[in-house]
């Protein structure tokens, strides 16, 4: 062991409320982690829509030629891509989350460094929403496979993947802080994904499903997910689109607020 | 901004309650700047708990908090921006290397980009792990992942250092390899503010003691002036059935000096003030030996530290 240093290294004086140095730090922590198994996840981001597109889209499709002038596997298709986010998004941030903050202990070592436990979640989400918005992408490239045209408006499905990752990363963070133990995750997916999932207009159009099921849409983040990418993809936009960013933009603030609350009361005691 | 006279820690009356228990109980305490302090104490005197109330991590129910200047919970990001901390608790990043660990620290501590290998570059090297460096954290032994811990917490070079049971576990060799990189780090004028439960830990490292018992200070001093003050230099250490010693106790207390009692001995402390006849009194069988921390806080706490 060599003599420490006597002089300190230098440091900017002044401290904001978001450091850039603090999310700086959780990006090199998670990149540097994603170097290690970047290969099993995109592997699994790409195989999982080619399979749904394969056994729903060739199963269906047989059944349901065409949703109005879309074809069945190019409406599954875009359809997919919110799922893609919403699980990439919600499960890394109910169990990576968790993992991290009582098994690892990462955010404890973190919090004796300037950070402050709103840089650590909103480091965490912004992480999660950016792979999100890249692996939400690769449901367009296998429904391209199968015959769906590109388009410009494809361009602008990372920027909805980005925002729909993210408000279901806070989400997954906030259900992580909520839970006694790992295995009540079971009830968050069983109870509020499946559901989210099953009630998107991911493989059936809703408007001619019935009020209930359309107002339950309407309050599902994900549905407007959905709608966004198919405007954007199929070039279809209208005033609606603004409704559906809203409804994202709004969805995740919400989570933000909950999440770092709820952080808050699990990691400062 | 402080001085070299404004204290690096000060603790006025703080309480810390979890649920009915009273881990911190109107806890006061300063940490003069440039000194390492030992707080010591047995598992549940509320070191660790003080430790972070320190960092911000553990917010105080009652009471007021300041470090290197700052009031601490309300600006302790400014004050985690110049301190160390090395955890009771290994929570390094076992998949992240060893370099890589202390590059996600580097950044967080806001050291610039151009002089960041250069910070990582100096803790490797006083941590001894520069040949370890593309070693994976999970892969280093207990020491090596002590050693990195003590790192992490220097690479800033911070003005003040937290260090929360820092060889608790290790063996020996290890433990006085660590024993040596804090006294250099005392050595550089850094202000050290060390828990543990070792009495040789305290007695060797330390400028000044803090023993704490249910979450208060009961005592405070240099270890000699604490020994001197409490129980004197030498000790006659007695060994017997209880009958005897209970003799040999009350005996040495009619005399008026205090007694420690450890299992199947009693230690008559102050053995150098006896009186006349009193060794003789007291019979065969008694051995002497140096008083030691340990016999300070047994006889002001009447628990034992470890």
């Amino acid at each position: 062991m060599t003599s420490p240093p006597t002089t300190p290294v230098p440091q900017r004086a002044d401290v904001r409320w978001l450091e850039t140095s603090a999310l700086a730090g959780i990006w090199t922590r998670e990149v540097t982690l994603f170097t290690r198994y970047w290969r099993s996840t995109s592997f699994a981001a790409l195989v999982e829509p080619l399979v749904y597109l394969l056994a729903f889209g060739f199963g269906f499709g047989s059944l349901v030629a065409a949703i109005g002038d879309v074809p069945y596997i190019q409406f599954l298709g875009t359809g997919i891509v919110a799922s893609a986010v919403l699980f990439t998004s919600v499960f890394t941030g109910m169990f990576t989350t968790f993992v991290r903050r009582v098994f690892q202990k990462t955010y404890d070592s973190l919090l004796a460094a300037p950070i402050d436990v709103h840089e650590i979640v909103i480091g965490e989400a912004l992480w999660i929403a950016s792979k999100a918005a890249v692996y939400g992408c690769a449901p367009l490239l296998a429904a391209m496979v199968f015959g769906l045209p590109p388009s410009w408006g494809m361009l602008v499905v990372p920027l909805v993947g980005f925002l729909t990752g993210l408000g279901f990363a806070l989400f997954g963070i906030l259900a992580s802080a909520v839970v006694p133990s790992i295995d009540s995750f079971n009830y968050v997916t069983s109870a509020v994904v499946t559901p989210l999932f099953l009630v998107s207009g991911t493989f059936f159009p809703l408007d001619q499903a019935p009020g209930w099921a359309q107002t339950l849409a309407a309050l599902n983040p994900l549905y407007h997910c959905v709608e966004l990418v198919r405007d954007a993809v199929f070039l279809t936009w209208s005033w609606r689109d603004a409704v559906h960013v809203a409804v994202l933009v709004s969805f995740a603030a919400l989570m933000a607020v909950l999440a770092i609350r709820a952080m808050r009361r699990r990691l400062l005691g | 901004m402080t001085t070299a006279a404004t204290p690096a820690v000060t603790l006025s009356g703080v309480v810390k309650s979890f649920g009915s228990l009273r881990a911190v109980d109107g806890l006061d305490l300063v940490v003069p700047s440039g000194v390492c302090l030992g707080l010591l104490g047995p598992n549940g005197a509320g070191k660790s708990t003080t430790m972070r109330m320190l960092t911000g991590q553990v917010l105080p129910d009652a009471g007021t908090i300041e470090v290197l200047g700052h009031p601490v919970p309300a600006r302790s990001k400014q004050a985690r921006a110049v301190m160390g901390v090395v955890p009771q608790q290994d929570n390094l990043d076992g998949e992240l290397t060893v370099r890589q660990n202390l590059e996600v620290f580097a950044t967080l501590y806001r050291i610039p980009a151009t002089r960041r290998a250069e910070a990582v570059d100096r803790a490797l090297a006083l941590a001894a792990l520069a040949d370890r460096q593309g070693t994976k954290a999970e892969n280093l032994s207990g020491g090596m992942k002590r050693r990195l811990l003590i790192a992490r917490g220097l690479v800033h070079s911070p003005r003040l250092v937290l260090m929360d049971e820092p060889t608790v576990g290790l063996d020996p060799q290890v433990r006085s390899e660590l024993w040596v990189l804090v006294d250099e780090l005392r050595s550089a004028g850094v202000t050290i503010l060390m828990s543990t439960h070792y009495i040789e830990e305290a007695q060797r490292l330390s400028d000044d003691v803090a023993m704490m018992s249910r979450g208060r200070v009961v005592a405070r001093g240099t270890p000699g002036e604490l020994m001197r003050t409490h129980v004197g230099t030498s000790a006659w250490e007695y060994y017997g059935p209880p009958a005897r010693l209970d003799e040999v106790t009350g005996l040495a207390e009619a005399a008026g000096l205090p007694t420690r009692r450890t299992g199947p001995s009693v230690s008559v402390l102050r053995a150098e003030t006896a009186p006349t006849g009193l060794a003789e009194a007291l019979g065969p069988s008694g051995s002497t030996r140096d008083t030691t921390l340990e016999d300070v806080f047994v006889l002001l706490t009447g628990e034992p530290v470890a």
